[in-house]
């Protein structure tokens, strides 16, 4: 817990890491005040902000007026009122439909499903009606005002359907952005740039940080850019992407490879749709081998079409083939988990300089 | 808002009146004087009845019907089902109870949704029906599951996640099966095993087995969508399903009322008759599981509504007290608990005494605790396990652990 405390403030700290594309709040450095926040109450504030700023905006979903079973949205229907914050039914279908015709008249809603693992009833209204509307009407109408808040990933105990990473499906979906943050800081910029970002935005919460990561949030309303990766720890021997929890894995991995000597480059892609190509292409050209990691099984993740994008860009200046280390191609597993997830183990012996290089599929 | 009940069940008939009188009077002949009337009464003292007159029973409440006629208050009963009847939903409360301390010590752990107070519908529904009938239920299943035959020690284990569990601990609390009683399980996505049972319901037509297919489903999970589509196609195609909303008024922290426009789910068929029972009364649910068993082989779909409660929280992280008050919950408690209803039947019918029936409970315990110490030495499912049914063959993908040589397993 500590050093996982320390490890998000060391990111701030380290002045040297604020490079290329890391514009967090860079005017914001001396007056800003700060505060200890863990993740949920970094959206939780980012809701009020929204909320506060935008009076046509509306957050909704199940059980979401008492606080939501994350405690993402405390205090939000107190202070906004119920015809503003309000419960809706069990019915993630219904939900996400309601959201997309509240958007397509112009305002702003900001749907929670409970669990990622539920989004599926609602898969048909983001992918057919969502990520088309704006399309298909020739820009007469659209549903940019819609951001669809998910938890996301493994939690230690969650079983088959409350530990699901289901990004990939959505990076498939032209018309909608796909935005997972990695730290309280960001989720907060983020998720204020999704709700403000003139498309429909699905933005997945890693649950596992809920509570576990801690980070100094400033207090004020700020954004981070969309689709803008950021490099977290720069190296010269090999770049690793990832997105959310599994950056803390990685950087661990990070940590046991620099005590044998490969430096490595850390970077947060943040945004998954449209993902950054630019900083990751210019990463491998440094350094010549790459690693992708994400805790969805590894068939048709999303680290399949950040391999095929960079061989495609970078093939003469790869060392070796792209390595990518990500869950199993199970359903994910109750007591199985251990083996399942992608630890650092696993990041480690793939990233191994000394050995042969060959594709390890973990 | 408080959920309405009435209860006024303790109509006894004038049989057990008379058998009252007759305890009585013995009674007061035993405590007159001891050294005498020692040996009449010990002439007297008899064990648990193994009466085989019918018994009849009246449910606590009438039916309310939607589009449909509904059956007689009347329920015929022995004195072989009362008994089990006690017996069994004794064992399921104190499996659920020994379930919550298994959770709170961590050997059980993910998720645990437990189903004590609401016995008496596992419990009257099997009494109605056999086992070719088919039960397809959400993630509230572990006493459906011992209602179908399961044991004590399938389910311990599977809730610790051990190989001999029922599904091989690969499922854990919210997924048990057990096909030879053609129980389907145990669903973590609500809503969605409704159109599966409706599924089922055809396959059993179609092999013109005489069986139904009872597809549960609680007040939460009621709105959504892909029940009504079920619902739809049964009464389309005649199916022999069965809708039972287990409606114990809170779907998680929601009350019934902030998510339903229309509570009365019985009548959310619309076109499809519905009944609507009262959950707590054994009775009634096997009354109206007959009743539904014989409609559905011969007009197609119908909705039971069983009115019922839940002592716990919705899961064991949820403490039930943010959303409803502890009176509420102690007030159901005293008034309209399935297994105390039972026991005043069973004692009012003079089946048994107080203390046999509190030594039934003691060999109760005794049976979970033995079921949870054997579940406690089984094994963990090999690693290998990992990978088996994903598919059944033609998969190649091969895993390794770090060093390349543990935890290699190639999918079949």
């Amino acid at each position: 817990m500590a050093s996982l405390l320390s490890r998000f403030c060391r990111k701030l700290a380290l002045p040297g890491s604020a490079h290329g594309s890391r514009m967090t709040s860079t005017t914001a450095c001396g007056s800003e005040t700060v505060k200890s926040l863990n993740l949920y109450s970094a959206i939780n504030q980012a809701l009020h902000i929204a909320l506060e700023t935008d009076p046509r905006s509306y957050v909704f979903g199940e059980d979401v007026g008492f606080g939501g079973v994350f405690r993402c949205t405390t205090g939000l229907a107190e202070r906004f009122g119920k015809n503003r914050v309000f419960n809706t039914p069990l019915c993630e279908q219904g939900i996400v439909g309601f959201g997309i015709g509240l958007a397509a008249m112009g305002n702003r809603a900001v749907v929670e499903i409970q669990v990622a693992d539920y989004i599926y009833p609602a898969f048909d209204q983001i992918v057919n009606e969502a990520a088309k509307f704006r399309y298909r009407s020739g820009n007469q109408f659209n549903c940019g005002g819609l951001t669809i808040r998910a938890p996301y990933g493994a939690v230690g105990h969650g079983g088959h359907y409350h530990s699901q990473s289901p990004e990939a499906f959505f990076c498939h979906v032209p018309g909608i952005k796909v935005v997972i943050p990695r730290s309280p800081r960001e989720a907060k910029g983020l998720l204020l740039s999704s709700i403000r970002d003139p498309n429909p935005v699905v933005f997945f919460e890693p649950k596992w940080l809920y509570r576990q990561a801690v980070e100094e949030v400033p207090e004020h309303d700020y954004m981070i850019p969309l689709s803008q990766a950021e490099i977290i720890r720069e190296g010269s021997d090999i770049t690793l992407v990832g997105w959310g929890a599994q950056l803390t894995v990685m950087e661990q991995a990070c940590l046991d490879a620099e005590k044998e000597g490969i430096s490595c480059e850390l970077i947060d892609l943040k945004t998954l749709l449209p993902w950054d190509k630019e900083t990751v292409e210019a990463s491998v050209k440094k350094t010549g081998r790459l690693l992708i990691s994400h805790e969805a099984p590894i068939t048709g993740g999303f680290g399949a079409e950040i391999s095929a994008t960079i061989l495609e860009r970078c093939f003469l200046k790869l060392e070796a083939p792209v390595s990518r280390v990500c869950g199993l191609d199970t359903p994910f597993p109750l007591v199985f988990e251990p083996f399942y997830m992608p630890t650092k183990n696993k990041a480690s012996s793939s990233s191994s300089l000394s050995s042969p290089s060959k594709t390890h599929i973990f | 808002y408080l959920p309405h009940w009435n209860w006024n069940c303790l109509t006894t008939d004038s049989q057990s009146e008379k058998s009252a009188v007759w305890i009585m009077a013995l009674s007061r002949l035993s405590s007159r004087s001891n050294i005498i009337s020692r040996p009449l009464s010990a002439a007297f003292r008899r064990s648990i009845s193994t009466d085989t007159t019918p018994i009849t029973i009246e449910t606590s409440l009438p039916f309310t019907a939607h589009l449909c006629d509904p059956p007689s208050r009347s329920v015929e009963s022995s004195t072989q089902e009362l008994l089990s009847f006690f017996r069994t939903m004794a064992l399921m409360r104190r499996m659920e109870i020994a379930a919550d301390s298994l959770y709170k010590a961590k050997l059980i752990r993910g998720f645990c949704h437990l189903y004590d107070g609401q016995e008496a519908v596992a419990i009257g529904m099997e009494a109605a029906i056999t086992k070719k009938d088919a039960i397809i239920t959400a993630y509230r299943d572990h006493c459906i599951f011992l209602g179908r035959g399961g044991s004590l020690y399938e389910v311990f284990a599977e809730l610790m996640g051990r190989q001999d569990g029922c599904s091989r601990g690969k499922g854990g609390s919210m997924h048990f099966y057990k096909k030879d009683s053609s129980f389907y399980g145990g669903h973590g996505i609500v809503g969605a095993q409704v159109p599966l049972g409706c599924g089922i319901a055809f396959a059993q037509k179609y092999s013109k087995e005489e069986a139904v297919t009872f597809a549960m489903y609680g007040d939460g999970a009621a709105n959504q969508g892909q029940l009504f589509e079920a619902l739809n196609i049964s009464a389309l195609w005649d199916l022999p399903s069965i809708l039972v909303c287990e409606n114990n008024h809170y779907g998680m922290g929601t009350a019934e009322w902030r998510a339903a426009k229309s509570p009365s789910y019985y009548k959310r068929g619309d076109y499809v008759p519905g009944l609507k029972v009262d959950g707590m009364d054994a009775f009634a649910v096997k009354q109206a599981c007959k009743f539904a068993k014989e409609h559905a082989l011969k007009n197609g779909p119908i909705i039971l509504e069983m009115d019922t409660y839940r002592y716990h929280g919705h899961s064991m992280s949820d403490p039930g007290s943010t959303y409803r008050t502890r009176d509420e919950i102690s007030g159901v408690r005293q008034e309209r608990d399935p297994i105390e209803r039972i026991k005043k039947l069973v004692l009012s019918h003079d089946l048994a005494t107080e203390k046999e029936l509190k030594d039934m409970e003691k060999e109760i315990r005794k049976e979970v605790d033995d079921a949870i110490a054997k579940a406690k030495d089984c094994p963990m499912p090999e690693p290998s396990e990992l990978f088996t049914n994903v598919y059944v063959k033609g998969f190649g993908t091969e895993s390794f652990g770090a060093d390349r040589k543990e935890v290699k397993a190639a999918l079949p």
